[in-house]
């Protein structure tokens, strides 16, 4: 029989106690990654109540998974106030997204995703092509996401990448094949886009900016940024390294394996030269960059630069000489979705184009797919702010309330026909992404 | 009589063995298993094939498992170094239990919040317009803010010590007050100095201590990805982090045969470390 004496316990216990926190800090390293994607929004999958009734709608609960820039807690009081049912949101990384979207379809109804991740997802088969005579606002489409010709000269009708074109429609009701001309069957219903640029500090940047090639300026040496996500990161390299004349591309939204050689060969060594401060995976990640100061000059999305002035901080986000970079969301339904559910879910892909989203999306720097519809739902100083490029007649506040520009001030980069139209390259999916993917890592880890 | 106490003994470990069974040899075969298969862009098919192990032995990530290594050595290294004082103030020179109790509670205190908070933290600490540099600054230690204490090795290495010196603490520390009194006072009562007796007595009976400590910093640090990801802004790369990139991408076959070949190599150097120093001796 072992002797026990209180200090034999006490040291005991302490080994114990070490063992057990190693073995927690194991499991917190992996809740980081939710940490990581704002996990605000995130509810449990729990199981449905055992009163579940399929007749009424009330009790239907629709689960989302989409990436953190969509998942904010008033969309979601709002659209279960209007539609009657219950909506459950899931916050991710763009990669985890993709990655349940394909690898566990029963995970989810709604796919709340990026068109550049449909030549991923669609052959896995899990989203349902979307009917869209059921649609009834259809017709209301930005024609970006339909002929893709948004007006007559436009260099968006030409961009390059995955554009919403290209990936909009399936060839038939139980494809997954792409179809080149508009058809009755949608993969995505789109209700988000915008045409990203560089964003910076005009109180730390002290020359103008109009060129995707100063990301490499050596002026600001430390203190750029770029993002870590391959199929978003490879095309702002691209735009920067085509545009300092370092090499061309036959087609940047779908580069070769030398193409992609050189480009990770070029970024190596801009890297290794010490250029960029941070590579970064989330939206909150670039504001806290640029917010703090350790980044001056970077690619963003625009609700982060919105949020950055909403701490009181000067952002531009400006117009580029080469263009923008565009990418554009969108709402597809799983296949597992049937009877009640399935009407559920088409009535929030209708709601979602009633116009009340597209506003309050639009007072972040997004774009609605169905403007005029949007239109209705905001003021009329906001839309000739947002959508005209006009001077702001009142103070313009963010969907939060917080002020994000002064009166009179007016929108970096104009118009929407300036901006989207000058979109001439979108985030992409390449041919050659498993090899993208790898030269991506090389980068990372050089 | 005896074939029952035998049953006994096998129905009591069941339990245990169909958790290890479920939970962690099943999964382990599975990762095995999915190494060998192939990946076309979007999706994995079974197969049999080298190619992922193939892609682990070029440049880029030769480069990322020795990167890993670095960090480990590192880390393991001035762990030890902050780790073996600690553990020897508190064994040998404080005798009132309660106090040493007090001032062990004290050590883990950083651990009562979530170790990503402990790491996040750093961020504002060190960054250029942190706490550190502006100090710095207005002591004209500096004249322009230091860019390396955040998003660098040296952040990396910083937060990794931060959370990881206690697991070396608390084996050493447990290994040091379990040395009989009476061998130190033997020791000097033979003539040896202070030095001698610690190089004779203390360490050598310690080094179980050290060891069970090294293997927890080297499994801990051998898998990070977290730590490196943040601290390094994503700059520097572990083989955790190529792992989770690749899952990310989907590319579920190339990141088992990463997880693999970093459980065989962390293995390696637990069984290295187990065959060096009696380890049960200590438990």
């Amino acid at each position: 029989m072992a002797k026990f004496t209180r200090r034999n316990l006490i040291q005991t216990g302490l080994a114990a106690g070490a063992v057990l926190a190693a073995k927690g800090c194991a499991n917190s390293t992996d809740q980081s990654e939710s940490t990581e994607a704002t996990t605000e929004t995130t509810t449990e999958d729990g199981p449905k109540s055992p009163e579940f009734n399929a007749n009424h709608s009330k009790d239907v609960t629709l689960r989302f998974i989409g990436t953190g820039v969509s998942q904010i807690n008033e969309i979601r009081e709002k659209a279960e106030e209007d539609l009657g049912f219950k909506l459950e949101m899931r916050a991710l990384s763009t990669d985890d997204n993709n990655q349940i979207a394909i690898t566990q379809p029963g995970q989810y109804d709604i796919f709340d995703g990026e068109y550049f991740s449909l030549p991923l997802v669609i052959p896995s088969g899990n989203l349902r092509p979307l009917d869209v005579k059921r649609i009834r606002q259809f017709d209301k489409l930005v024609p970006i996401f339909t002929t893709g010709n948004l007006y007559d000269g436009a260099p968006v009708n030409e961009s390059q990448g995955t554009a919403p074109r290209k990936v909009m429609f399936l060839t038939g009701e139980d494809s997954t094949e792409f179809a080149d001309e508009p058809t009755d069957w949608a993969t995505l219903i789109p209700f988000q886009y915008n045409a990203d640029t560089l964003g910076w500090r005009p109180d730390l940047v002290d020359k103008e900016i109009n060129s995707w090639a100063q990301l490499f300026d050596s002026d600001f040496q430390g203190k750029t940024a770029i993002l870590d996500i391959p199929s978003i990161g490879i095309m702002d390299a691209a735009m920067a390294i085509e545009a300092s004349g370092l090499m061309t591309f036959s087609d940047k939204g779908n580069m070769t394996r030398e193409e992609l050689d050189q480009v990770t060969e070029i970024l190596i060594e801009q890297k290794r030269n010490g250029q960029f401060r941070a590579f970064w995976k989330t939206f909150d990640e670039s504001v806290n960059l640029m917010a703090s100061s350790e980044v001056i000059l970077q690619s963003m999305w625009s609700p982060a630069v919105t949020a950055v002035r909403a701490r009181g901080l000067p952002c531009q986000y400006g117009p580029l000489k080469e263009g923008y970079r565009g990418w554009g969301g969108g709402i597809g339904l799983s296949r597992n979705l049937s009877d009640i559910e399935l009407d559920a879910a088409y009535e929030y892909l209708n709601w979602m184009l009633d116009g009340w989203l597209g506003a309050f999306l639009g007072r972040q720097g997004y774009y609605s797919a169905a403007p005029e519809n949007s239109k209705k739902f905001m003021e009329d100083y906001e839309w000739a702010y947002w959508y005209e490029g006009a001077e702001a007649a009142e103070e313009i506040l963010d969907p939060f309330g917080e002020k994000i520009a002064e009166k009179g001030s007016k929108r970096d980069g104009g118009s929407f026909e300036e901006r989207m139209g000058n979109v001439i390259c979108w985030n992409s999916v390449m041919d050659e992404q498993t090899y993208l993917v790898q030269k991506w890592n090389e980068f990372v880890a050089a | 009589m005896k074939t029952w106490k035998q049953l006994q003994t096998y129905l009591l470990v069941t339990p245990q063995t169909l958790v290890f069974l479920l939970f962690l040899l099943f999964p382990l075969l599975t990762i095995f298993v999915v190494s060998f298969w192939e990946f076309n862009g979007y999706a994995m098919s079974p197969a049999l094939i080298l190619g992922n192990y193939k892609a682990i032995f070029t440049p880029v990530y030769l480069a990322t498992y020795l990167n890993t290594f670095k960090f480990t050595v590192i880390v393991w290294g001035l762990a030890l170094a902050i780790a073996y004082p600690v553990a020897y103030f508190l064994a040998f020179h404080i005798h009132d239990l309660r106090w040493q109790i007090g001032l062990f509670v004290l050590c883990t205190i950083p651990f009562f919040t979530s170790n990503i908070i402990r790491m996040i933290s750093w961020i504002p600490f060190l960054g250029r317009e942190g706490i550190l540099n502006q100090v710095l600054l207005n002591l004209g230690i500096v004249q322009a803010p230091v860019d390396i204490f955040l998003y660098s090795d040296f952040a990396v290495v910083l937060a990794m010590l931060h959370l990881y010196t206690l697991f070396m603490v608390v084996p050493i520390f447990n290994s040091l007050v379990r040395i009989d009194r009476d061998l130190i006072a033997a020791a000097l009562d033979s003539g040896a100095s202070g030095l001698q007796v610690f190089k004779e007595v203390v360490l050598p009976l310690s080094l179980p201590g050290i060891a069970i400590g090294s293997i927890f910093i080297v499994t801990l640090v051998m898998g990070e990805f977290t730590t490196v990801r943040l601290m390094s802004g994503g700059q520097a790369s572990s083989v955790g982090s190529a792992i989770r990139n690749q899952i990310g991408s989907l590319q579920y076959p190339q990141a088992s045969a990463n997880a693999v070949i970093l459980l065989l190599v962390t293995l390696a150097i637990v069984v290295g470390i187990m065959r060096t120093f009696d380890i049960r001796k200590e438990l």
